[in-house]
């Protein structure tokens, strides 16, 4: 039999049932959708998690003590201002080189209040990492060394505090002690789940002094070269493995952050899709059952066309392309309802989903697989019937 | 009807139909015993007969006698247990299932009792399906299986699907699908069965007709003492026995029906005759079984 042949037959077949072939496809069509919206989904959020991983700034080189490992405590630190002045001197350039000491704390003004997060930076921040001003100006070297109670607000603090007035030139009660407002910065949204614009910056020292420490919890340095970036590093850590000796001190590159976070959102990624392919699975076993069901009424039929020349071979291919037809159609309806959902998912709700062509070549490649693996069974059954036994049946 | 599908029928035939003298079909010896839990069922005990090019031959017998499965043997649709069975020239114990499909599909046409058209298909497709397993293409099909269907007068019906047809439109359908490979032997098992005795009686004469008239050798199976008696041989089974093989001249009341049987008649015959013939010194290998399975012997009953 020619194969066009056999693909008219077994169309012909699921037409002839269309109630039931649809209903048969509905099973691989929730299985072949929801794999294509959680892989869209998995592949959106990770898109997401490294632009703005990357929108930090370049080359910058994270330096914190302690192991960065997933299920690792963090470690309370014992850096100081010293040590930060000993990094300076190995990457030679103080300007490439920001601290933070942070803390949650309640900004006041007047009578509105605002808890968020104060940090105790260098007036390098800016440089270092990609911040910008809406209005007023950053922290200077002259307020870092003076400890001056001066703070540049986030959007979102501003907002809070100063709704219907300019925030500049006010006074700020951060954990009852008063800074004055010189800078907003501009509005960042929310990134890696948090909203980086609730933030509150001041000069290091009058943070320090503030909660009463000499500690800074971690530095972040921009590299001046990208090739060279993981021995500075090296030498930032054995710098400062010199100076504490019982502390273990990790130094990280964006693209490391990124691999770590690309393979925590790929495992999940991946869960969440096999999980969806065990719905997959059950839509193929669907598949077999209404085969088998197939082929025992239409035993008469399978009788006839033997007896006028159909091998075992061609009647097990007409079954075959039957299932593979059955799963084939609901893998691509499964497809556009998926690609349709993620896209959906996309513009009305805050989670982000990519469509990648690989994830439809796998679904639809699956949804084809499934009908064979499905139709194996059935198949072969109707191509070994015995032609006069077949012939006999009800 | 006929003067445009005559040109079908009489064309030249394929290498399915074996030359004059050759046996169609040769059984020697041939058994078939089935097995029902554990408990062998001998449906036929050692069979001899030979089948010859246009032959018309009747089997008779009471029910649960084997005629069924002698056809179904006869057609390579079931392989014997036992003895010998050449189809086409072809020793059906040595094939494989696919080769035996093959054998099927290009030697032997079957009509059933209970037609087995498909549903919800097209008699023109329904005939085009024996076409379909020798790769021919779809356009090449409908034009050899309507011009089949003028030639069993249903050249106004092509479109129309199984359940849109009489009994006997449906049964002639399903000998246009026997027919539309041009096979060696038709194998009709109580082709009339299902029908009211007209419209049966008319196609028996379709049958008789094609059989007369394109040189296709005709068995069937009937429990019609009166249609066993017109065809040019008689085969009676009984208890999986051949009982008697009878070669006869046909009645003179044939003769009444038409010119072209007239016609075919004397061409027939000695086929027949000459075709029972060389069966008789292959089927002396089975010595026990000789007496029933080859003597032309009537069996008064
Ligand atoms: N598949 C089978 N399994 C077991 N026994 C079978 C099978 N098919 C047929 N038989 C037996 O073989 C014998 C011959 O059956 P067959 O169908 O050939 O009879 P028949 O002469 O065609 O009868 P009828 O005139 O009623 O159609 C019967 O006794 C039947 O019960
Ligand atoms: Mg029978």
């Amino acid at each position: 039999m020619r194969m066009a042949e056999a693909w008219r037959v077994a169309l012909d077949a699921l037409r002839a049932n269309r109630l039931r072939s649809a209903l048969t496809m509905l099973g691989v069509i929730i299985g072949v959708a929801s794999v294509v919206i959680l892989v869209a989904i998995g592949t959106g959020t990770k898109q997401k998690v490294e632009q703005q991983v990357e929108g930090l700034g370049s080359n910058l080189l994270l330096v914190v003590p302690g192991k960065i490992e997933v299920g690792t405590a963090p470690v309370v630190s014992p850096l100081t201002l010293n040590d930060v002045d000993a990094v300076s001197r190995v990457v030679g350039d103080p300007g490439r080189v920001a601290v933070t000491v942070a803390s949650g704390a309640t900004a006041r003004a007047g009578n509105r209040s605002d808890f968020t997060t104060v940090q105790g930076v260098l007036e390098t921040t800016p440089t270092v990492f990609t911040r910008s001003l809406a209005r007023g100006r950053y922290l200077t070297g002259a307020d870092v060394d003076t400890s001056r109670r001066v703070a540049v607000l986030g959007a979102g603090v501003a907002r809070a505090l100063f709704p219907d007035r300019d925030p500049l030139g006010q006074q700020v009660a951060l954990a009852g002690v008063r800074f004055r407002v010189i800078g907003v910065f501009t509005s960042l949204g929310q990134s890696l789940g948090v909203d980086r614009d609730d933030e509150v910056h001041v000069p290091v020292t009058a943070a320090q002094r503030l909660w009463g420490t000499q500690r800074v919890d971690g530095i972040a340095v921009k590299a001046p070269d990208r090739e060279r970036i993981g021995e500075l590093g090296d030498r930032i850590v054995a710098e400062l493995t010199r100076r504490h000796p019982d502390t273990e001190f990790s130094a990280v590159t964006q693209q490391q952050i990124l691999g770590v976070l690309g393979d925590i959102l790929g495992v999940l990624t991946g869960v969440l899709a096999a999980i969806a392919g065990i719905s997959l699975l059950v839509g193929g076993v669907g598949v077999s059952n209404i085969m088998l069901v197939s082929v025992r009424e239409r035993t008469r039929e399978i009788g006839l066309r033997k007896a006028v020349g159909a091998r075992p071979r061609d009647i097990g291919v007409q079954f075959l392309l039957e299932a593979v037809l059955l799963t084939s159609i609901g893998g691509l309806t499964g497809m556009a309802l998926g690609v349709g959902t993620a896209l959906l998912v996309d513009a009305v709700s805050p989670i982000p989903a990519a469509i990648t062509w690989w994830s439809l070549a796998l679904a639809f490649g699956v949804s084809a697989a499934v009908g064979i693996v499905f139709g194996v069974v059935p198949a072969q059954r109707a191509g070994r019937l015995d032609p006069v036994v077949a012939l006999r049946a009800e | 009807m006929s003067g445009r599908s005559e040109p079908v029928l009489r064309a030249p035939k394929t290498g399915s139909v074996t030359p004059p003298g050759v046996p169609a079909i040769e059984a020697v010896d041939v058994s078939r015993t089935y097995q029902l839990d554990g408990v062998s069922v001998p449906a036929l005990r050692g069979v001899s007969l030979t089948i010859a090019p246009g032959d018309y031959v009747a089997v008779v017998g009471p029910s649960g006698s084997g005629k069924s499965t002698l056809m179904h043997l006869l057609g390579g649709l079931d392989q014997p247990t036992g003895g010998r069975l050449v189809i086409g020239g072809r020793d059906v114990g040595s094939l494989s299932a696919p080769e035996l499909a093959t054998l099927r599909n290009e030697t032997i046409g079957f009509v059933f009792q209970a037609f087995h058209l498909l549903p919800r298909t097209s008699a023109v497709d329904n005939v085009a399906l024996p076409l379909v397993y020798r790769g021919i293409g779809a356009r090449q099909r409908r034009e050899r299986a309507a011009a089949v269907l003028g030639r069993v007068g249903l050249g106004h019906r092509l479109h129309h699907r199984p359940n849109q047809l009489s009994g006997g439109e449906q049964q002639r359908v399903a000998i246009a699908r026997a027919l539309v490979t041009d096979p060696a032997v038709l194998l009709a098992d109580e082709p009339t069965g299902n029908l009211d005795t007209a419209t049966g009686e008319a196609v028996l004469e379709l049958l008789e007709q094609l059989n007369a008239e394109s040189g296709v050798a005709l068995v069937m199976v009937t429990h019609d003492h009166e249609v066993a008696a017109r065809a040019g041989r008689r085969i009676a089974v009984r208890d999986g026995l051949i009982r008697s093989d009878t070669v006869h001249d046909r009645p003179a009341s044939d003769g009444g029906d038409g010119p072209e049987t007239l016609d075919a008649a004397p061409s027939a015959e000695p086929r027949s005759a000459s075709g029972s013939g060389p069966g008789h010194p292959s089927g002396g290998s089975g010595g026990a079984t000789g007496a029933t399975g080859r003597l032309p012997r009537e069996d008064a009953r």
